[in-house]
């Protein structure tokens, strides 16, 4: 028992998998040559041409498209049921599903086929059945061939021992050139194992880059599928701090509010409480309200009420009327965006905003935010000292600079030292 | 004096009546959506509407097309309206035909409770209560220059004016002495150009008409 286990082990490992392996490399073989009596009637037509040119000349126009075309739109309808029997192949014998190439343009009507015709998808699949085909099929050859081969020695003794004792396996007997021959047989047996291996490996790459999509195809729809789901990353966080916003609203926000109420009621009805009590509730008054301010500037980092019900202009007007410099805000939209460029929009406002506040030493600012064809272009200004920098500490800067480009929007900060610092940002927003 | 409050959120229409109860006034009608409120007002006729902007069915500006209709239609119940945040176009739209009987507060001025009630009563009086940030960001939105003619303090002093504040109120908050504040007012409008006028609230007009809030 622990014989055989070990040598299941030790024998079987190897060959494990080797049977679908050589399956694939069997079934490639007619599939590979199912398609090589047209390339031979089409090199045959081609090399009979010079002969036809003998015809005479009306034949000759009649019969010499006819010998060519007929082989090449052959072709046309041959290749993708081959690809078809291919990808089969490969799906049932090793379980690789090959991707395919982007068909494009809908439907199965005229212009698709036209398209599907002129597309390079089309002629790479030909050039695999036409030119790697045929060579594969050797190669499948070969390697069945090894297989036989390597079957056959390895089980010398028993041809010796089945068949009846005549011809040239009687005359091999016994001998040590039958030992010789077995163990020839055995080596083979190892190298099929790693021919079938190479040859499936080489085919399997083959198919995939001519019968899957092209490398440019590949990162076109990586690139279509990246921004998809970057585009619903973003507004599926832009909707949960949405919902947060109202969470907090209707319910910490008036709990706190009711609770302060009622503090400021206690302070001011009731008269003749100790001098220690009246304190106390003073306190517990300050605090609620103060609870109520941080939660409000909290909501407003969040996403503001005002955002989402009025827009832009209500919203960025709130934002310059809580700083202590005078801004003016121009906000000049036929349409609003949408949430997601509104939100980015507003943010680079706020935090540029707070940027003069804390380091420009401005007297003034301006916003003005317009939307220009298919951007919105938002530029905030002020009459500071200048010297921002984005590479240098500014990660206020930084963060505006990432959170635009979530939106493939663009960043710029121009301010000299010595100021001003204006920071014009544009977002792509669609019609 | 007679109030009436419409107020989707439950616990900040309990605490609004509750504040103005201690303040001696007597609540006909408490509401949650405006079509309740018209309906109470048509009843009670109240002296004021105390509304809050967003309510059911929309959340969006139901409040202020129901205090609208009250302006238009009873013209002795006076509005003051309570909002989660500053959005200066109701004010404008409240304010533009008639600036007494008007207040457009922040939901958390609430809390102030004795600062709350007396600014209803002042609005119920037919006086005027903007709350401050309403009243900065009407300022933010005018960009004229005659603004920029003002000193700092005469800028606070305006903020505070258009806020509703009498003299003495101003005086207060900026810890200055009344005639200094008046000083202020003074040089305020030489500097606007506004000729003097008698009564309180035609300052306040006077000082919206610079805002933009209502044009001549």
């Amino acid at each position: 028992m622990q014989l055989t286990t070990w040598l299941r082990l030790v024998l079987g490992r190897p060959f494990r998998g080797a049977g679908h392996r050589t399956a694939l490399v069997a079934a490639g073989l007619p599939l590979h040559l199912a398609a090589v009596p047209l390339w031979l009637w089409l090199a045959g037509a081609m090399a009979g041409v010079p002969a036809l040119t003998a015809l005479p000349v009306l034949l000759a126009l009649l019969v010499i498209p006819l010998v060519i075309a007929l082989p090449v739109l052959l072709t046309l309808v041959v290749t993708p049921l081959l690809t078809v029997g291919q990808r089969r192949r490969y799906r049932a014998l090793v379980g690789k599903d090959l991707p395919r190439p982007a068909v494009r343009g809908p439907g199965r009507n005229w212009t698709s086929a036209v398209r599907r015709l002129t597309g390079r998808a089309l002629w790479r699949q030909v050039c695999y059945h036409a030119v790697a085909g045929p060579l594969f099929a050797l190669l499948d050859l070969a390697v069945l061939a090894v297989w036989a081969a390597a079957l056959v020695a390895a089980s010398l003794y028993v041809w010796i021992w089945a068949l009846p004792p005549q011809g040239w396996v009687t005359d091999l007997g016994y001998t040590t050139q039958a030992v010789y021959i077995t163990a020839g047989g055995l080596a083979l047996l190892f190298l099929g194992l790693r021919l079938t291996g190479a040859l499936v490996r080489l085919e399997t790459r083959a198919a995939e880059i001519l019968l899957g999509p092209s490398r440019t195809e590949k990162l076109a729809r990586r690139v279509a599928d990246l921004a998809e789901s970057r585009t619903g990353v973003l507004d599926a966080a832009d909707a949960e701090r949405r919902r947060i916003e109202r969470d907090l609203h209707d319910g910490a926000q008036q709990r706190l509010v009711s609770l302060a109420v009622n503090l400021g009621l206690a302070r001011s009805t009731l008269g003749d409480l100790p001098e220690d009590a009246r304190k106390v509730i003073d306190e517990a008054h300050r605090e609620a309200k103060e609870a109520i301010a941080e939660l409000n500037d909290l909501v407003r980092g969040l996403h503001p009420a005002v955002l989402e019900d009025r827009g832009l202009d209500a919203a960025l007007s709130g934002v310059a009327a809580r700083l202590p410099i005078p801004v003016r805000v121009a906000v000049d939209l036929p349409r609003r965006p949408s949430p997601t460029v509104e939100a980015v929009a507003y943010f680079v406002v706020s935090e540029a905003l707070t940027n003069v506040v804390k380091h420009a030493q401005a007297a003034r600012a301006d916003v003005t935010v317009e939307r220009i064809g298919e951007t919105l272009l938002v530029v905030v200004a002020d009459d500071g000292a200048g010297g921002a920098d984005l590479a240098a500490g500014g990660t206020g800067l930084a963060g505006l600079a990432k959170r635009v480009a979530s939106v493939d929007g663009t960043f710029s900060c121009r301010s000299p030292a010595g100021g001003p610092t204006v920071v014009t940002v544009e977002l792509p927003c669609a019609p | 004096m007679r109030a009436v409050i419409a107020e989707d959120s439950l616990l900040l229409r309990i605490g609004v009546v509750k504040v103005l109860e201690a303040a001696g006034f007597e609540m006909c009608a408490q509401v949650a959506d405006a079509e309740g409120l018209l309906a109470a007002v048509e009843e009670h006729r109240p002296d004021i509407a105390v509304v809050d902007v967003r309510m059911p069915p929309g959340f969006t500006d139901e409040g202020v097309r129901a205090a609208m209709v009250i302006r238009h239609q009873y013209r002795r119940t006076a509005v003051l309206l309570l909002s989660q945040y500053v959005e200066e176009r109701y004010a404008a739209e409240l304010l533009a035909a008639n600036t007494s009987g008007v207040g457009y507060l922040l939901k958390q001025r609430v809390a102030d409770v004795e600062e709350f009630a007396e600014a209803v009563r002042r609005v119920a009086a037919g006086g005027t209560a903007l709350d401050p940030q309403v009243v900065a960001q009407l300022l933010v939105r005018r960009h004229s220059d005659p603004l920029d003619r003002l000193t700092p303090r005469e800028r606070e002093v305006l903020e505070l004016m258009a806020g509703g504040r009498s003299n003495s109120g101003i005086a207060a908050e900026l810890v200055v002495s009344e005639s200094a504040v008046a000083k202020h007012i003074n040089s305020i409008f030489t500097k606007l150009d506004l000729p003097k006028a008698d009564a309180d609230h035609r300052r306040v007009l006077a000082v919206l008409r610079f805002l933009g809030v209502v044009t001549a």
